[in-house]
């Protein structure tokens, strides 16, 4: 079955997109990944270290040839910044899609939409295509789609928490609503969150910590994309009604008694 | 270095002898590397590298691609 996933001008086999901070070396980095099977990886963009710029660099391990690298702005807490951000980006990888995140405070990570939008419309005026991530909030995500964001990327709970989906019923309304991708970006924590995320409709998720923090991060990576699939196939298989009783798997004729 | 000027490099006060960007990413043993510059807040394309000429009090960053989510 094809199942092809379109973000933009880009199309994607696999609906697992991976982060590539917190690992304890690029080694783990490059291994978790290719367990993953994930097609599109997130890279920040830093100052170069000057008093030791030969230093190994994470792209010795993860080919961009391979990948999609999707720079991010992480850190950025104002509109500028992410656009200067994403500008040098484009300038270093020669790529379009990027991902946008603009954050409110450092204690909650969560996203100050109202830079947000204000950068999204810069960069999409400048033919970035932007995948932004964004609040659970189905009046915003439709704000992003509109300035004509590639993709929109609301929350399942804040970034790093592993806390799962706070609100799977706005991510559902999200969906219901959009004609854009909706990838959800931040707060998976196990398999069955991202699992819950695909069943509710998502596009694809977006996992960095659950990956990068597990025991083994190679079996968890194996384990995200297993979920992704499996709640994938769920969704387009079209899951049962939920009923109040029972309802018999056996029929309820030819009984030896009878 | 008698002929070097000052600039900001990626927020520290340095003095440097190249004249160019090429030169300065040469200095650093960059060119193999996926990197991007800013100078005073423009993307200075690669392209342009050899011909843009370094001036006291430039502001310069120089970027990078990380581990990041």
């Amino acid at each position: 079955m094809s199942d092809i996933l379109r973000v933009g001008s880009h199309e994607f086999k696999s609906r697992l997109i991976v982060g590539s901070g917190k690992y304890k070396d690029f080694q783990t980095t490059k291994n978790a990944t290719e367990a993953s099977e994930a097609e599109m990886i997130t890279v920040a963009i830093r100052r170069v270290n000057i008093t030791d710029p030969g230093k190994e660099n994470m792209l010795d391990y993860i080919d961009p040839k391979k990948y999609t690298i999707l720079p991010n702005t992480a850190g950025c807490f104002n509109a500028e910044d992410a656009v200067r951000t994403l500008r040098l980006a484009r300038e270093a990888g020669g790529w379009n899609l990027v991902k946008l995140e603009v954050l409110g405070d450092t204690e909650t990570l969560y996203p100050n939409v109202v830079e947000t939008i204000k950068a999204a419309e810069i960069l999409v005026a400048e033919d970035f295509e932007v995948m932004a991530y964004t609040n659970d909030d189905p009046i915003v995500a439709r704000q992003l789609e509109e300035i004509g964001c590639a993709a929109v990327m609301p929350l399942g709970n804040p970034i790093g928490s592993g806390r799962g989906l706070a609100n799977p019923f706005n991510i559902r309304v999200i969906k219901q609503r959009a004609n854009v991708p909706i990838v959800v970006d931040a707060g998976i924590g196990t398999a069955s969150d991202a699992a819950k995320a695909m069943e509710l409709g998502a596009d694809a998720v977006l996992i960095n910590t659950a990956i990068a923090e597990a025991k083994d991060e190679c079996l968890m990576a194996q384990a995200m994309r297993d979920a992704v699939r499996a709640g994938r196939t769920a969704y387009l298989a079209g899951r049962m009604p939920k009923r109040a009783f029972a309802s018999a798997s056996s029929p309820s004729e030819g009984y030896i008694w009878d | 270095m008698s002929d070097g000027i000052s600039i900001q490099l990626n927020g520290k006060q340095c003095s440097i002898s190249a004249q160019t960007l090429e030169e300065l990413v040469t200095e650093l043993s960059l060119e193999k590397r996926m990197i991007a510059i800013e100078r005073n807040l423009e993307v200075v394309p690669k392209s342009q590298y050899h011909a843009t000429y370094l001036q006291e009090g430039d502001r310069i960053e120089l970027v990078h691609m990380i581990g990041g989510g």
